[in-house]
Parts: structure tokens; sequence; C-alpha cells
């Protein structure tokens, strides 16, 4: 009885990547590939997660689509896990391409892999690491979602996200270079500067359709006056999309070629952009697939960049931002690295008045949009809106403390909050902290 | 009846004990086998000290955020566990066999106190059933097995308060009560009591992640 109830949005939504891959399985097929995922390449921890469960609940109040959905049970933690492995397990992998489809939509559109249920089950079971098992199943039966999966194409083919060309890359880092020298003479953005001390990466949409936020890299940067460089070849991206579709051997490659960019270009340490999902990707799950314990180099997140770069006083404040900021803590640097204090410092150096919103910090609600699911493209927008309401919630309420501005640092975030910011109709300004950073600074001479 | 008696009391109290100590080796044995075998990270990401904070953090009532949301059931929790261990080990007439058998003696509870936290313990066990029921969330990861996990865990307190009160038929609530005592032990390694081996294990790693990696609280 795992298919009642399923909530109407979700019933609308067709999937051509799912429905596609699920048509072309056989129960032999399915059964294969899940025996191979649940006994051949892991074991342990979905062994022992799934017998320690004691089946209380207490996961649910953990998870934003349970709360939003007015705690429909079919969203709470536990819940998807019953949807989709204990049933698996329970029919030894022999379960039906439609049960597969609803299992792929749970896994990819349900779960933004956010760990915070993991803090609210009192045995930590990491519920994110079962979603993500269930995508590595929906992965290998060829019947990921579509828009995610083009995603995933374009890291092959390209080792970008975005299917940006060879030479577009280093255009667009000079075409930038050159719009940033009309306000800062003089300005450079290095290209393979071999020994420079940072790397800085991003993702692949600030080439893309973001391309002001690599100016304003460049501009504090240089006004840091950083020695820095970026590649002019492939590896410049850092996101990961693969890590998402559970193509494990694909996220090895993302990975290697970046780290190795990083090698190749013999510098001290990657500095990245605002980007969370990234993050985990280098700094947790593409480095282990490699069999790094720890990144082979150091790698720094831009939160903890513009900490160090304020603590040093190398970047001084002209005027600070005058509007109430609020700040969403989001969950791969937060939970995934404890950059939450350094955030509020930074926030607190350049912006007057910070208006919390709770609950905050490690237990902060999710943007919805991480965790591959806003990859997952249009059809599953509404989705996204409705299984979020209690963020809208939470940001209404900064909203009557005054908050005007949203400060998310993190690619996901940024995008997932300007949808619920226009779906709940909240009029909040949505920043990158390098949005208000560039703005307040003391810049050096103009050209 | 004395046969029985001699039984359950005798053999299958040997029985029960090996199963119960032989299986939880085993199952922990197992799972570290596993952890070698496919997932050997664990091992090098394993922090003591952040996986004692953990636990140590997990412990304590009204600590986490999530026992703090559900005031009641936190309360009944650690309430139900602790007198769950506590009981059976401290109580008088188990205190006598260790003597009579072993020669090993010590501190036991006095009768009375006993016999309220006996009533607890299926006063909590009510508790749980009723929030299977009743919580849509509970209700919706609930299948027939939890509830004769549940049952089998009262099992040894309802009988065993029944034989002390020595209620028409009590030599038969003798018997039941070592009887479901020992089925309960028995099922502790192959049930989701697990839980009770498993959860040093699963807080600690977790607990490892969150601290020495992510250097985030988890509780």
């Amino acid at each position: 009885m795992v298919h009642d109830a399923v909530p109407a949005e979700e019933k609308t939504v067709l999937d051509e990547g799912i429905e596609k891959g699920a048509s072309r399985l056989t129960e032999e097929r399915i059964a294969e590939v899940i025996n191979r995922v649940l006994y051949g390449e892991g074991g342990a921890r979905i062994r022992v997660y799934v017998d320690t469960c004691v089946h209380c609940g207490l996961c649910s109040e953990g998870c934003h689509y349970y709360l939003s959905h007015d705690k429909d049970p079919h969203y709470s933690p536990a819940g998807k896990v019953k949807q989709t492995l204990w049933e698996m397990i329970r029919k030894k992998g022999r379960v039906s391409p439609e049960f597969m489809k609803r299992a792929a939509e749970i896994a990819h559109t349900q779960c933004n892999a956010c760990k915070r249920c993991s803090m609210y089950c009192p045995f930590g079971i990491d519920i994110a690491y079962l979603m993500l098992v269930v995508r590595r199943i929906v992965h290998l039966l060829g019947m990921t979602p579509l828009y995610i999966q083009s995603t995933a194409h374009s890291h092959s083919a390209t080792m970008n996200q975005m299917w940006v060309k060879g030479d577009e890359w280093p255009d667009t880092l000079q075409w930038q270079e050159d719009e940033a020298r009309g306000e800062v003479a003089g300005l450079r953005i290095p290209l393979e500067k071999e020994g420079a001390e940072i790397m800085y990466s991003v993702i692949g949409p600030e080439p893309k359709f973001q391309a002001q936020l690599i100016y304003q890299a460049a501009i504090i940067m240089n006004a840091a006056g950083m020695n820095w460089t970026m590649p002019a070849t492939s590896g410049w991206d850092n996101s990961d999309m693969a890590m998402y579709t559970g193509d494990n051997e694909l996220m090895g490659r993302i990975k290697r070629r970046h780290f190795e960019t990083a090698i190749r270009l013999k510098v001290k340490k990657i500095v990245m952009g605002e980007c969370g999902h990234a993050f985990r990707s280098v700094y947790d799950m593409g480095n282990r697939w490699l069999g790094w314990k720890m990144p082979p180099i150091p790698i720094v997140h831009a939160i903890e960049f513009y900490y160090d770069l304020l603590k040093e006083g190398r970047i001084k404040i002209a005027k600070k931002w005058t509007d109430p900021v609020t700040l969403h803590d989001p969950c791969n640097v937060v939970r995934g690295r404890g950059l939450h204090e350094k955030a509020r410092y930074v926030v607190s150096q350049i912006c007057e008045n910070l208006i919390e919103m709770h609950p905050n910090r490690e237990h902060n609600y999710c943007c919805c949009a991480g965790g591959g699911v806003i990859n997952c493209g249009p059809p599953y927008k509404m989705t996204r809106m409705l299984g979020n309401r209690v963020k809208a919630e939470q940001l209404f309420e900064t909203k009557s403390k005054g908050a005007k501005t949203l400060i998310a640092p993190c690619h996901n975030c940024h995008s997932g909050l300007e949808d619920i910011n226009h779906h709940y109709g909240l009029e909040m300004d949505v920043k990158f902290i390098s949005d208000i950073l560039y703005a307040v600074m003391e810049k050096p001479e103009k050209a | 009846m004395n046969d029985l008696y001699r039984f359950v009391t005798g053999p299958l109290a040997w029985i029960a004990f090996l199963v119960f100590v032989a299986g939880s080796l085993v199952r922990i044995g197992h799972m570290l086998y596993l952890v070698r075998k496919k997932e050997a990270f664990i091992f090098s990401y394993f922090s003591m000290s952040y996986g004692l904070r953990s636990i140590f953090n997990w412990l304590i009532p009204y600590g986490p955020v999530n026992m703090r949301r559900h005031a009641v059931l936190t309360a009944v929790t650690f309430i139900f566990h602790l007198a769950l261990i506590f009981t059976p080990i401290f109580l008088l007439s188990h205190v006598v066999l260790w003597d009579e058998n072993w020669n090993v003696s010590y501190w036991s509870l006095p009768d009375a106190a006993a016999d309220i936290l006996t009533v607890v313990v299926i006063a909590c066990c009510a508790f749980f059933w009723i929030r299977r029921m009743t919580q849509a969330e509970v209700r919706f990861l609930t299948s027939a097995s939890d509830y004769v996990i549940l049952l089998l865990v009262a099992a040894p307190f309802v009988t065993g308060f029944l034989a002390y009160h020595q209620v028409s038929g009590y030599p038969l609530f003798s018997i039941l009560h070592v009887l479901t005592g020992e089925i309960m032990l028995m099922i502790i390694p192959f049930t989701r009591l697990t839980h009770m081996l498993f959860f040093p294990f699963t807080r600690a790693y977790t607990g490892s992640e969150f601290g020495a990696v992510r250097h985030a609280r988890d509780w």
C-alpha cells in the first residue's frame, strides 16, 4: 500500500527520463541491479541503518517536505525509506517498474540530501545516504530524471555542468577582465599562473549566466592583493551533479580533473565561490571516491575566504549595507563544514543589521533546491514550492521583523530561495555574500 | 508444571543467555566484518572523542533539539529504558537467584519500588502502543512486528507483576515470566531490539562525521 495518497502535484509530473527508462525495465533486471547495489557495492551501513531503525518517526520533523505538507507521513524521512528501500529489501529486489518510478521520484525530488534528519534521529541514521543509495540504483537502471541526467552528460562530455565549450571559458574570463578593468585600472584575471597561491574555482552556471560573479570575485581578489589564478583548461568547474545522480564513476572523473588541474598549476589551495553542493563534492564525497581521506589540496569555501580577508584586514569596508539582512545557512557548508559562525562574522562586518531566521545554524530549514532537486528541472518546480512552504513561513517571519535582504551563500540555495521568494510573494532581495561585499568594500582607484 | 519450571529456569535459561551473548557478538562482529570488507573508510573517519561527544549529548534528557520538541515522549523514553534495564538487574528475587546459584550478591531494590517500576515499564509500553496507533507519522512506519516486539518487551513485566502479586494461577505466571524474559533476551540480537547493540556505533559514526569532518554539532 505504498502508492496511496500520493500528493496531487506529484501525479501530474511526467518525467521523460524516468518514464522512458522504466519502459525498458524488467523485474529481473531491477532485482539484479538492486541486489548488486545493496549487497555488492554497499552493505554495512544499509544493513545496520535498516535494522537499527525502530520506526519511531522522530526523524519526521527534521524534514521540510514533511512539515510543508501538513505532516503527511509519506514525506517523513523514514517514510521515504519505507516507500523505497524497505520494500526493495523485503521483496529481495523484485519490485515493479512502476514501483521504481515512484522510488526515483521520491529519492530525486522529495529529498534534498540535506542531512537535517540525521540530527533528529536518536541513532543518527544517515537517511540522506539511504536516499542516495536509491538514486544509485535508479542511475544503474537508466531512469534518472531527464534534466539532471542531461547535466551529468554535460559533465561527462565537457567536464563542466553547462556545456561551456573549451574556448568559451577563457573567452568569458577575458570578457569579465575587460569589464572589470573599466572599474579598476590594471586589474587582471590571471590565467594558468603556475605557482600562484590560490586557484579560484567556480561552478558551470557562473560563466554561463552569472558572469558578474566572476567579475566581483576578480575585484575582491584584486583589492585584497591575492596571488591567484584560474585555469584556462577544463577542471575549472567544481560542480558535480554526478554525485547526486549516483553516477559515482563520473563523479570521480570530474573531481580528478579538478584536483589535477590545481596540482598542475602548483597552487597552495583552491578557493571556491559560494556554492554548497560543489563544496560537498570536493570536500566530502568526490575526494573519498578517489581515495583521499581529505582533499589533496586544501579547499577553502568563499565564506571562509571572506572571513580570512576581513579578519586580516585585507579588505576594508567603505560603508556597511544598510538594509536589514537575514542569513540562510546552507546545509553543505554549515551541517557540512560548520561555517555558520564565520558566515555571521562576515555578515556582521559588511552589514549593519542581521535579523536571524529561526531555526538557524545547523538546524536551519533546507532551501529545497539542493541535493540535485532543482537540477531535475521545470517538471518539479511545484514540488519544490509546495515542499518548502515552511521555508516561506520562516522567511516571512524575518521579513515581519524588518529583514529586506536575504543572504544565501550557496548557488542552489540562492536559486531555490529566489523561486520561493517569487512563488510566495515575499519580495525579499536575494543576495550572495559577494554581491554585498563587492558593493560595500573600498575599491582601488578608478581607471 | 514442575518439570516445565525446571526446564525454563535450567537449560532454557542457559540457552537464552547464550543466544543473547553469542548472538550479540555475532551481530557486532558481522557488522565490523561488513564495514571492513565494504566500507573500510568508516574506520578511518571514526573519531573516539567526537563519537563519545555525540553519544554523551544524546544521553542528556532534553539536550538535543528534537528531545525538547517532544517533551512527553522524551520523558517516557528515558524512564522506560532506565526502568527496563534497572528493574530486572536489581530486583530482589533476581539478586537472590544470583546469590543461590553463583554466590554473587549485590544491592537490591526494595520490593515496593520494584513493583512501581514494573508498572511504570508496562505503562510506558502502553504509551508506545497508543502512540503507534494514533500518531500518523509513526503509524505509517509501523508493521505488525513492531506491535509484537512491544508485546514481547512488556510480557516479562506483566507476568512478573501477576506472579509477584500471586493472582490466581500464579505458578503459571511464574513460568511465563521466566519464559517471556528469556524470549525477550534471545530476540534482542535478531530484531529491531538490536538498536540496543548498534546505538553506540551508529551514533558514534555520525558524531565522528559531524564533529571531525564537518565541524558541526549533531544534536
